[in-house]
């Protein structure tokens, strides 16, 4: 067995397209990569220490893991023209499911079964407001995602509260292990990425969601139960979710719901954006996501490597940001290419 | 009959009233001005820097930038007093630079049509980061002006006093009132949160407005960040995170519309004094956990929430899309 | 004022020439409006009206062209410089902003106030004036939304007037009115116009037109028609104006249609209606046969195709498709049902822009089988290769983004969806509006060939050509309401003409 590369597969049918799309996004990524080459030499070194590999490649894919299944969820909910704010509760909900139920002493796997159906909770919850209710995404979102986290520190109540970590074999082992060398969770994050994509491009329920987000009158008169989508789109982000939370929570042992995956919903939109993904929804890039998830990552580790405080990586966050959109917007780009024509309608 | 204008703020102050009174029952000498006197002190950043969010929010924009901001500010405050500057000329400084942070904003939301969400996070991640930047640990603000304002502060009737951070949050509300109800700008901004292409066609200056909207936002930003600086007479890099959140439910809370264009600013105070008062009862029990104070601003949120749909509904407010 | 009207035109546009990606809208149209004087501006959707007073009112530019204001050549570059100038506008949908009280929309950009401050104290009283002089009297601080659309549209106009007023433009101003309120909303036009105002007036009733216009101007495709005293033009002239083609004899493009028996009937609907949207019909539509739906913009020929379909929810009625009572409550029933459907509005309720024209093509068949039986990839090129043949769709290859096709390509597009989910039923809802003329004539061929290959079809259309051209059977509406059904012989253009202007004419 070979270790999953990210490759854009399923775009890969539509040359010419994916070739526009995806040169941007890899380039920043082999810009990165080969920076840090030459800032600190040996980046690119990969040894193996009892038995795992060790290196600053392997830590970039290794540390994105999380956000890029969080980033792969987000790039379907945002497909349908929405966005999901709670990705950072229903992991702070899922570690906290995972710890009372060890320490309520179940069996490990039904203690995964029961986070991961916290987390189809937190998307249930969410999908019933957007698509039920008929409330905005950002702010219907936002309701789980101020009290998610609070939800998660009741739940460490229910066993007291005091000790919160704790030691699983199973949940380590998919989490922290490694298999021939390989760290676990790359397996697991290409096997939920594999089931995605078979999801979304196997079935017909990606053509679904793009239609829905691209025109959902459109979609509508086309015979697509748009309500439906939208509802089905919520659940798998927050699955993936779910799973984000299962590596997170077994890496610390512990559940910490105040401060678990802060900020991890900005990262993942980001990876979204930054892999060609545009708000105003009807496109679902997985691969390209997650190779934006690893630009995020790369960007950190880079910064981390080369011996710059850890501090700059927040401002280079944000100008890879604006940089980005300022490609993406129209006006900006006539401003740049005919600087007295900038005026806007 | 009822202007349906009022019914949001009306569901608010009931809320409030009922939580106090809930909190009188409870415990003895809770409805006294003085624990109101606390209230007001301890929440007076949040609902500055929820004032600022009331225009965006209310022009159908959001500022994720808020609780960096403060953060930003504090540090900045901190490090200038090092330096030997009077807090109130760093104060005029920073609240210079949030004018202008904001403005940029605003300009690039406008020209390159992003969504305010995504260039406002840009400014969050921008602006947390400059806070590491500037120092990494906590500063302690020495000048004895902070001294004169945490002693300073009006009596009212009964045991309880104004403190001088609850005094800028009034004051700044007055202002806010001022601005949304008696200007043309105040106007401007009503008009494009209720139907942005309408108010171009009806000749408001979209561009120019969104500016000063986000330029508005980033000056109550900065007065918040200045108020917790002097409140808690330091400057920490980490200071204000989330509190972007708390000003946005605020907004809720106090009965404006996250679609834009419905909505009072008054309202927003008092939706930042029911999460002031959520903390406060739960604090009081002393026996319930402080995942409570999160959960109960959710139910809360999530009621307002529906609240609204069902009354855009109702009155037909806006189109449905 | 200039006393001599037909002199100096209040307005003169001519030669107005403006063209949005993929459309031209307006070929060299000219304008010429009198001070004093109701101008009915007629045309069928996308005949080009909102894009001419959109760049008489500075919302758009033109291309090219000239533009006077009372002799003097203006060019407003946006709504506010036109209004400075003396030209004001009512827009379609009211634009104003329903949240606002009824004060600050008057007052928004218009009250006087020092400093940027507003005094509502005057404002109040600007406003009141402003109602009272149109005669209207309502509590002002309430929020404009929560007024009926008449007084909506009032407080528009209220507003656009300014002491300066040279020219109203109202766009649809009626179209959601009650005779009452039509009626007052007329004898403030009359008024308006006794104070030297050029009133533009767009509309699709006709008598209106006859019972308020002093001169009409109708546009067709993007082209001026003519220009023409209200009192000069008889009521199926000016219909057939709007959507008959050239004078002359329309052949009727085929031959074989008596030879073909009309086959079992596919759909019926018996009283099938909704109250404030469509008067309850009975409509037949059989195997091999193509029944057109006539009648002017806002008679109902949408609500009735879209009805059939259950993308309209009816009221009352019955619908019966292959024989079997349906409730059609949503489209995707509609689908499995058999029956497909085609949208008028390609770009908002047609295609879905960004993706590409096989997953177009395959949207309907595919939710007809549902989400877990994806049609195979192969299959798909297979469908869309097939499509794009048998349509003549111009397209580099089935990948393109569909947004980036010309009109008459997207439209083809829309059918080959429909076409694909293999219907018994076709519904299609103006199948030729906006695509040039080439296209045209092969979608009508088309329609004829679908017909002949057994399928039942619909077809609801603004041109009395295609109509004449295409069907064996025409059902004709006016006022959201069937009024009759012709068929065979009796398909001529004079014959609908006259049934649309409601002279005799009505056959049972």
């Amino acid at each position: 067995m070979m270790a999953e590369q990210t490759e854009p597969r399923p775009v890969a049918m539509r040359p010419r397209m994916k070739l526009h799309r995806a040169v941007w996004p890899l380039l920043a990524l082999a810009a990165i990569l080969i920076v840090s080459g030459i800032v600190s030499p040996g980046f690119y070194n990969i040894r193996i220490v009892e038995g795992r590999l060790f290196g600053n490649l392997i830590d970039i894919v290794y540390r994105a893991t999380p956000t890029a299944l969080v980033a792969l969820g987000m790039a379907v909910v945002i497909g349908t023209k929405g966005i999901d704010l709670s990705v950072g509760s229903t992991i702070a909900i899922t570690g906290a499911v995972i710890a009372w139920r060890i320490q309520m002493g179940d069996p490990h796997l039904v203690v995964l079964m029961m986070a991961l159906g916290a987390a189809t909770l937190c998307g249930i919850w969410n999908g019933f407001l957007v698509a039920g209710l008929g409330i905005q995404p950002i702010i219907a979102t936002l309701i789980l995602m101020v009290s998610g986290r609070g939800i998660g520190l009741l739940i460490n109540l229910l066993y007291g509260g005091t000790n919160p970590s704790f030691e699983s074999a199973l949940l380590q082992g998919l989490s922290t292990g490694h298999l021939m060398s390989i760290p676990t969770r790359l397996f697991l994050a290409a096997a939920i990425f594999l089931a995605l994509w078979l999801i979304i491009r196997r079935t017909a329920l990606g053509l679904f969601i793009e239609s829905v987000g691209g025109n959902a009158a459109a979609a509508n008169l086309a015979g697509v139960n748009a309500r439906l989508i939208t509802f089905v789109a919520y659940v798998l982000c927050a699955l993936c979710a779910g799973w984000a939370g299962v590596i997170m929570t077994a890496d610390t042992h512990t559940s910490d719901p105040v401060s678990v995956a802060m900020y991890i919903e900005l990262d993942a939109i980001l990876a979204v954006v930054i892999g060609g993904g545009s708000l105003a929804g009807g496109r679902i890039h997985l691969g390209m996501t997650v190779i934006g998830a690893l630009v995020i990552q790369a960007l950190t580790t880079s910064i981390l490597i080369s011996g710059l405080p850890p501090e700059y990586n927040l401002v280079v966050k944000a100008v890879v940001v604006l940089f980005v959109l300022l490609l993406q917007s129209d006006n900006a780009r006539r401003a740049i290419t005919s600087p007295f024509r900038g005026r806007a309608r | 009959m009822i202007n349906a204008k009022y019914l949001p703020l009306a569901a608010t102050v009931t809320v409030f009233v009922a939580l106090f009174l809930v909190g009188g029952m409870m415990y003895r000498n809770f409805l006294s001005t003085l624990v109101l006197g606390h209230i007001l002190a301890d929440n007076a950043f949040v609902i500055i820097a929820a004032i600022g969010a009331t225009f965006v929010i209310l022009s159908g924009g959001i500022d994720l930038s808020i609780g960096s901001m403060i953060g930003f500010v504090g540090v900045c405050m901190a490090v200038l007093d090092q330096a030997g500057w009077h807090p109130l000329a760093s104060a005029a400084l920073l609240l210079c630079f949030g004018i202008l942070f904001g403005a940029m904003q605003g300009y690039l939301i406008d020209f390159c049509e992003i969504q305010p969400f995504i260039v406002t996070l840009a400014g969050l991640f921008l602006l947390r980061g400059a806070c590491f930047m500037v120092s990494l640990d906590s500063v302690p603000i020495r000048h004895e002006f902070v001294q004169t304002f945490a002693t300073t502060r009006i009596p009212l009737p009964g045991r309880g006093f104004l403190t001088s951070s609850a005094i800028v949050m009034l004051l700044s509300l007055a202002v806010a009132i001022f601005i949304a109800h008696f200007t043309r700008f105040g106007t401007n901004i009503y008009a494009i949160g209720g139907d942005k292409e309408s108010a171009r066609l009806m000749g408001v200056p979209i561009r120019r407005t969104t500016v000063m909207i986000y330029g508005l936002g980033g000056f109550y930003s900065a007065l918040a960040g200045v108020i917790y600086a002097l409140y808690t007479s330091s400057g920490y890099p980490l200071a204000g995170s989330t509190t972007e959140l708390s000003a946005i439910a605020a907004v809720v809370l106090g009965g404006t519309l996250l679609t834009g264009g419905v909505g009072l600013v008054a309202g927003t105070v008092f939706g930042g004094m029911i999460l002031g008062l959520i903390s406060t009862l739960i604090i009081f029990h002393g026996s319930l956990n402080s995942a409570w104070i999160m959960i109960s601003s959710g139910m809360l949120l999530f009621g307002f929430i529906v609240l609204h749909r069902f009354l855009v509904g109702s009155f037909d407010l806006r189109g449905s899309s | 004022m200039p006393a001599e009207p037909a002199a100096v035109p209040r307005i003169a546009m001519r030669a107005i020439r403006k063209a949005f990606p993929g459309v031209l809208a307006l070929d060299g149209v000219d304008l010429a409006l009198r001070p004093g004087e109701v101008h009915a501006l007629l045309g069928e959707n996308g005949a080009g009206k909102s894009t001419l007073i959109k760049i008489l009112t500075g919302a758009v530019r033109r291309d090219s062209g000239e533009m006077w204001l009372d002799g003097q050549p203006i060019d407003p570059g946006s709504t506010g410089e036109a209004q400075a100038a003396g030209i004001s506008t009512v827009f379609q949908e009211v634009n104003l902003i329903p949240t606002m009280s009824v004060t600050k929309n008057m007052a928004l950009e218009r009250a006087a106030g020092r400093f940027g401050m507003i005094s509502w104290r005057k404002a109040r009283e600007q406003a009141r004036a402003k109602l009272a002089r149109l005669g209207v009297d309502i509590d002002i601080e309430r929020p404009l939304g929560s007024f009926s659309v008449a007084v909506q549209q009032l407080v528009a106009i209220a507003r656009a007037l300014e002491d300066n007023t040279r020219v109203l433009v109202l766009d649809e101003p009626t179209a959601s009115l009650d005779a009452k309120e039509t009626t007052a909303l007329f004898s403030i036009m009359r008024e308006l116009k006794a104070r030297g105002i050029a009133v533009v007036f767009i509309t699709h009733f006709l008598e209106q037109v006859y019972e308020v216009g002093d001169r009409i101007t109708v546009l067709r495709n993007g082209r001026l028609v003519g220009t023409a005293a209200a009192s000069d033009v008889s009521r199926p002239d000016l219909v057939s104006m709007m959507i008959g083609r050239e004078l002359g004899e329309v052949e009727r493009a085929f031959s074989e249609k008596d030879a073909m028996a009309a086959g079992p009937v596919r759909l019926s609907a018996r009283g099938l209606g909704r109250k404030r949207v469509l008067e309850p019909f009975d409509l037949i539509l059989r195997q091999g046969e193509v029944v057109g739906l006539a009648g002017l913009l806002g008679s109902g020929r949408t609500e009735t195709a879209k009805m059939l379909f259950g993308a309209i929810s009816a009221d009352a009625g019955e619908l019966t498709v292959m024989g079997t009572p349906t409730r059609n409550a949503a489209p995707r029933q509609s689908l499995r049902a058999g029956i497909a459907f085609c949208p008028e509005d390609r770009k908002a309720e047609g295609l879905v822009a960004e993706l590409s024209v096989r997953e177009n093509i395959m949207l309907s068949i595919q939710s007809k089988q549902g989400w877990l039986k994806r049609i195979p990839r192969r299959r798909q090129d297979e469908l869309a290769r097939e499509m794009i043949a048998a349509l003549g769709i111009a397209t580099p290859d089935a990948e393109k983004p569909v947004g980036q096709l010309s009109g008459g390509n997207q439209q083809k597009v829309v059918l080959a969806r429909a076409l694909a989910s293999n219907p018994s039923v076709l519904l299609l809802d103006e199948p030729t509006r906006g695509i040039d003329v080439g296209a045209h004539a092969e979608i009508i061929k088309l329609i004829r060939k679908l017909c002949k290959d057994g399928l039942a079809l619909l077809v609801a259309s603004s041109e009395l050509d295609e109509l004449v051209a295409a069907t064996d059977r025409v059902a004709v509406l006016r006022d959201r309401a069937k009024i009759g059904e012709i068929s065979g012989e009796q398909i001529t253009r004079d014959n609908i003409v006259r049934m649309i202007a409601g002279d005799d004419g009505r056959a049972d």
